[in-house]
């Protein structure tokens, strides 16, 4: 399993950069919807609104769905589905895998909106370093799920279209913890709620996909 | 069902999306034997291959692979054992064909070494730093013939294998079809046109998602 | 005995849901608070009970009797379908009847109150669960599938309740919309209560056992249709 893991996060991380497609398409797409935000809170909020943490998370969770299409849409061309079956890959490696990708892939998105954040939204610059570690657990786990939400929506009739119905109910807990923790740590705080939050989908998350990722995989 | 035959099947029928790909296919295939799928097009020819290979399921009937059983096996198990020569012939189109065979050979525990000389063998060594959507059709087939190679399978299963090649490439198949059935693996071939190669070989024509001929 | 309570399901959930309307709205009191605004207690727990934990607790259940190997059958992925169809209506009328409930004591006809927040959420799971059965031709397939998200919808559900409930009462302004929503309950007003459970619980069972005979009915066409297409296929290959 663990072998597995590494070789199709290998893989994955590879492929992203060779293309490149998240850091020409998926980053812009997340910077600009950052001054859009902006843009949308109207000339007197924009630069110091409270609202800043959730619009930060909300744009995240917006290129979070986009990540996850193009991670899906990389193991679906009719040639890849068929010749990377007949390597009879462990499910549960091959979940892992493209968690550890999709994760590592978020975490650099998310450090550049981050930094976006600070830029356009003018949250403190300490105040943003100090929400990082919450940040990083809350993109694995968005990661996690990401992933399995990813392989419900596989071949079916508009895969990109049904993403958002089905994982982005899932999403709010992470954005509320998410959003908290940025805006406590903003606060100079740190409440322990958020991170249970964030913590238990993570673990729920992680264990669902190695247990039932092969039942996905096998249909 | 004996283990004295690869592959056994017993009223097999596939259904996808309320259409029967097969309606009935009855077969058996014996270990270090080639066999030759022929039929018009819609006949069932690849979704036979594509059975064989544990790559679809089984609606109805029963059926055994290389000791799997395809209604309640693990067809994971199965996939792992066959090698499958489809038209597809990369694994990820973004990689560099020396990539995707690495990565194939690591996921099936096959030595790295044997990865350049099999490029070397289908003629593709001068492109193993090509990303592999950059390849010719020809060029893919080659490419899923090398892999093949260093794969060494105990089951083949060959969707049309001639579609695409030059005459160089086809020498090379025949060649490698007779070192592989001498050597007691198991051959299934889809194909239009008969096989050119003078091997002895079971011939079965499909019409109508059923196997209609054996020769 | 089983025909028997199948045949009856539907009369005594008619003569108990009857019950609850003539004792709810002609025998019980009003509320000396709200007034008679608090005879939706008897439409309303009842309806959440339902669509909360009945029905998505059904379509639980079933979903993961289908993934468990042992258990996996196609009984299992019909009564989940059902259940989450049945359980999306509950949910919408359990948002509908809080509203108007909550609209009095909130001014307004939706607040963040974490209960409604949450159920609004969960209601989004089961239309996400039916729009994943409809993306899905193949019946297999469509039944892995949607075992796997209605099992990831269920571990959700706590994890969903608590963030909200967390976000509501651990932000300062929390008092705000607080509803003061307590009833004195007691006498005739109990045993109504009591009665309204049962008969929406009966009716969801009454909406679910309709639902799974639809479903038996579509199936028993697709197959006919799958009988024909392998003959017309055979015959395809004779001529």
């Amino acid at each position: 399993m663990i072998a597995t893991a590494w070789l199709v996060a290998g893989k994955d991380l590879r492929i992203e950069w060779r293309s490149r497609v998240l850091a020409w398409q998926v980053v812009p797409f997340g910077v600009m919807a950052l001054v859009l935000s902006g843009l949308a809170l109207g000339p007197t909020r924009a630069g110091h609104s409270s609202a800043a943490p959730g619009l930060f998370y909300l744009v995240v969770l917006l290129v979070t769905l986009l990540a996850i299409n193009r991670s899906q849409a990389i193991e679906r061309t009719p040639g890849t589905r068929a010749s990377v079956a007949t390597l009879g890959l462990d499910p549960a490696g091959v979940f892992l895998g493209k968690t550890i990708a999709l994760a590592v892939e978020l975490w650099v998105i998310g450090a550049v909106l981050l930094a976006g954040t600070v830029l356009f939204l003018h949250t403190a610059l300490a105040g943003s370093l100090t929400a990082v570690p919450s940040l990083v657990l809350t993109l694995g786990a968005l990661a996690a799920a990401g992933t399995l939400y990813g392989a419900l929506t596989g071949e079916g009739a508009g895969p990109a279209t049904l993403l958002p119905v089905l994982a982005l109910p899932a999403f709010a807990p992470l954005l509320i913890a998410g959003e908290r923790a940025f805006s406590a740590a903003l606060a100079g705080g740190s409440p322990w709620e958020w991170w249970v939050i964030t913590l238990v989908a993570l673990v729920a998350y992680l264990a669902i996909g190695v247990l039932l990722y092969g039942v996905l995989e096998e249909s | 069902m004996t283990a004295k035959f690869v592959a056994e099947l017993e009223d097999a029928v596939v259904i996808a999306g309320g259409f029967p790909l097969l309606a009935g296919v009855t077969m058996r295939l014996e270990p270090g034997t080639l066999t030759v799928v022929v039929g018009a097009n819609g006949a069932g020819k690849t979704s036979l291959l594509r059975l064989l290979a544990g790559l679809d399921q089984l609606t109805s009937g029963t059926g055994v692979v290389a000791g799997v059983d395809l209604a309640r096996g693990d067809r994971r198990l199965l996939r792992r054992r066959v090698g499958w020569l489809g038209h597809e012939g990369s694994f990820y189109d973004d990689l560099s064909v020396e990539e995707n065979l690495h990565f194939a050979a690591r996921a099936l525990s096959r030595p790295i070494a044997d990865v350049a000389p099999a490029l070397e063998r289908v003629g593709l060594a001068q492109r193993a730093s090509a990303p592999a959507r950059r390849l010719s059709a020809g060029q893919r087939r080659r490419l899923a013939l090398a892999w093949l190679l260093v794969r060494r399978p105990e089951i083949w299963l060959l969707d049309e294998p001639y579609a695409s090649l030059d005459d160089a490439a086809r020498d090379l198949l025949d060649d490698l079809l007779v070192d592989v059935v001498g050597a007691g693996a198991t051959v299934v071939a889809s194909a239009h046109d008969p096989l050119r190669s003078e091997q002895p070989r079971v011939t079965l024509t499909l019409a109508g998602g059923r196997v209609v001929a054996t020769s | 005995m089983k025909q028997l309570a199948q045949r009856l399901l539907g009369p005594v959930t008619l003569v108990s849901m009857a019950l609850t309307v003539w004792l709810g709205l002609v025998v019980t009191p009003p509320d000396k608070v709200q007034g008679d605004l608090a005879r939706l207690v008897y439409v309303h727990p009842a309806v959440a009970w339902v669509a909360l934990y009945l029905s998505f607790g059904t379509a639980t259940i079933a979903s993961v009797l289908y993934l468990w190997p042992r258990t996996r059958s196609v009984v299992a992925d019909r009564v989940a379908h059902s259940a989450m169809e049945v359980s999306l209506v509950f949910i919408a009328l359990t948002l509908i009847t809080g509203s108007i409930w909550g609209r009095p004591t909130w001014g307004v006809w939706w607040a963040w109150d974490a209960r409604l927040t949450s159920t609004a959420i969960l209601g989004l799971l089961a239309v996400g669960y039916l729009a994943l059965r409809r993306a899905n031709d193949d019946p297999t397939l469509r039944a892995k599938r949607s075992a796997v998200f209605a099992v990831l919808s269920a571990i959700n559900v706590p994890i969903i309740h608590f963030s909200v409930l967390w976000w509501k009462t651990l932000h300062q302004g929390a008092t705000v919309f607080t509803a003061n929503r307590s009833l004195l309950i007691h006498g005739i007003m109990a045993w109504t209560l009591l009665l309204s459970f049962v008969a929406f619980s009966l009716a969801y069972a009454w909406l679910v056992r309709a639902r799974y005979r639809l479903e038996v009915a579509r199936e028993r066409l697709d197959n006919e249709a799958i009988t024909e297409a392998i003959a017309a296929r055979v015959l395809e290959g004779r001529s």
